[in-house]
């Protein structure tokens, strides 16, 4: 090992130390941002060793700077811009988006490195199994993220979109994905082989996320961090270099769990969102069709504001829908309102409230909701005995008394309470089911009132008749 | 096997267990900024972008070099810089607390 050599594996080391103390940090909220940056100091030192490596080593020439640079510019420009436009509501396809690229970059490595070995060389396994493994996986992760970035942003629809003979499609796919691996390892090198491996790989992406739904994408986007972070790391064993294998293997692993952590927050099994998506899809809208329409009390605007202004206690339980319908400027003024006259208000997130798992959390905390006035699922449950009104925003399925039942898809989730407070108003666009495609019976119930609305708008108006109470 | 195949399949490896070990328990709150934390630790693989614009000779390997850095850049720019945002948010809790106290 030479001097340039012990030095950069030696910096390289404490680049990794960093990733992992950083993720460390992560675990909770007071550290989470100091956790962050160390990461990206992890990320600077790397970066300055690589730097400095080449320029020692003298291999690269003019044009190889220049594409280097040009393309480091580029991508630094449009992701910081990226990063610092988007709202909080749409991160998940943001998120997204950076898998493909970090999948696509090591998917490129992976090609790069077989075609470097020029045409009709003959390879050895170490060589020519983690490139076939990279170039598969980023191939995958690459077209896969991008259909869910579309799906999350509404580019592409979010229904489940089936092809027709999926099924036989899906078979030839892989059949031709087997015998691209097969070529690659077991004969001399040759062009045709690798970019039939890509393109499989881009074609299996898309597959395997079109006809997954949009309230599955979540979990789907998280899997495909997962994917990016292995790909990153069979990058790393071809290009030998260490801190690439093990950032991708820490973020592999990292990613597999907060998949299972999710998918279990949602009641349904990684393998059921995926092979459900390989189906025909269609099994939710049957139950949703034989729905009777349950016997409901609807209210209005001005009767809310009027029950919430006479209230000592209000909960409020936003949902899927408040995300979607972009509302938390609203509700937080809404609070505020409420606030200023001395009423408690607080705010019930179920765990999988919003887009994904803490994703409602970030949505309040970006309108300026006191973080301690976001009760987590255990602690507001006690809560809803002695409060006054709940205000349930386009949430459904996390409050559906039915999950304390056995023999129901539902059946087991953990739920918000709210059946439990003296009145239960439910803000929602129709009496059309959640996710899960099971009726909810608390909205049958005495103290419920169904107020139907956007909620944006919905709660505009109730802000506007709750002022004229309280004044 | 090769030596440094093996020393490089331990690594990732034990690095698996760590990611394991380090992720478990992670509350509901903070998932969606790990994910995009962990998202923009992907973005090491900028450093792979570097040593293939090394090596680039012809222009087949110039255009992956450039699409190679360009994407690698965008993972780990927009990662840590969306991440610290999200993150930035949960921060000034306090500080707005403190403001809304002196009214």
């Amino acid at each position: 090992m030479s001097a340039l050599q012990t030095i950069s594996s030696l910096i390289y080391l404490v680049s990794a130390v960093c990733y992992v103390l950083g993720v460390h940090m992560m675990r909770s909220p007071k550290t989470a941002r100091h956790g962050n940056g160390l990461s990206a100091v992890g990320m600077f030192l790397a970066v300055i060793t690589i730097i400095v490596t080449i320029i020692i080593e003298g291999k690269i020439d003019a044009i190889g700077w220049i594409v280097l640079l040009l393309g480091l510019a580029l991508g630094i420009l449009y992701g910081v811009v990226k990063a610092r436009k988007v709202p909080m509501t749409d991160v998940p396809q943001l998120v997204s988006l950076f898998n493909a690229v970090g999948g696509g970059a090591a998917a490129v490595i992976g090609i790069f490195d077989y075609l470097l070995k020029g045409d009709g060389a003959s390879l050895s396994i170490a060589f020519s199994l983690p490139v076939l493994l990279d170039v598969i996986i980023g191939g995958i992760t690459f077209s896969g993220s991008l259909i869910a970035t579309g799906k999350l942003s509404g580019h592409v629809s979010g229904k489940p979109i089936t092809v027709p003979g999926a099924r036989i499609l899906n078979i030839i796919v892989v059949i031709a994905i087997l015998a691209s691996a097969w070529f690659m390892i077991g004969y001399p090198t040759n062009i045709w082989y690798v970019i039939l491996a890509l393109a499989m790989s881009l074609v299996f992406g898309l597959l395997m996320t079109l006809p997954i739904g949009g309230a599955d994408m979540p979990v789907v986007v998280s899997l495909l961090n997962a994917f990016t972070g292995l790909a990153v790391a069979f990058a790393g064993f071809v290009i030998n270099n260490q801190v690439l294998i093990i950032a991708g293997a820490l973020v592999g692993a990292a990613g597999t769990i907060l998949t299972l952590q999710m998918a279990d927050a949602m009641n349904r099994s990684v393998a059921n969102i995926l092979a459900g998506g390989f189906g025909t899809g269609d099994s939710d809208t049957s139950s949703a069709a034989d729905a009777v329409p349950v016997d409901v009390k609807e209210t209005s605007a001005d009767d809310i504001g009027l029950q919430l202004a006479y209230a000592q206690n209000v909960m409020i339980v936003p949902g899927y829908g408040l995300a979607a319908a972009q509302a938390q400027h609203e509700v937080a003024e809404l609070a505020k309102v409420l606030t200023d006259k001395g009423i408690n208000v607080n705010y019930a997130i179920h765990p999988v409230a919003g887009r994904m798992p803490g994703h409602m959390n970030v949505l309040l905390a970006d309108v300026n909701v006191p973080y301690e006035q976001m009760k987590q699922l255990d602690d507001a449950n006690p809560m809803f005995e002695s409060t006054d009104v709940s205000l349930v925003i386009g949430a459904n399925d996390v409050t559906n008394p039915l999950a304390r039942e056995s023999g129901n898809e539902i059946s087991g989730m953990p739920i918000l309470d709210v059946d439990k407070s003296k009145s239960v108003v439910v803000i929602k666009r129709s009496m059309s089911t959640g996710y899960a495609g099971v009726q909810n019976p608390l909205f049958s119930m005495d103290n419920t009132q169904m107020f139907f609305s956007d909620a944006k708008k919905g709660l505009q108006d109730i802000v506007a008749s709750t002022k004229q109470y309280l004044e | 096997m090769s030596e440094e195949l093996f020393t490089n399949l331990a690594i990732f490896v034990l690095s698996l267990l760590v990611g394991f070990e380090v992720m478990s328990k992670i509350p509901a709150t903070l998932q969606t900024p790990m994910m995009s934390g962990a998202n923009a630790i992907h973005g090491v693989v900028v450093v792979g972008a570097f040593v293939i614009a090394a090596e680039a000779n012809s222009w087949v390997f110039y255009c992956l070099a450039f699409f190679g850095a360009f994407f690698a850049a965008v993972n780990v720019a927009g990662g840590y810089t969306v991440t610290d945002r999200m993150l930035g948010m949960f921060d000034r809790k306090p500080a707005a607390k403190k403001e809304d106290d002196q009214k």
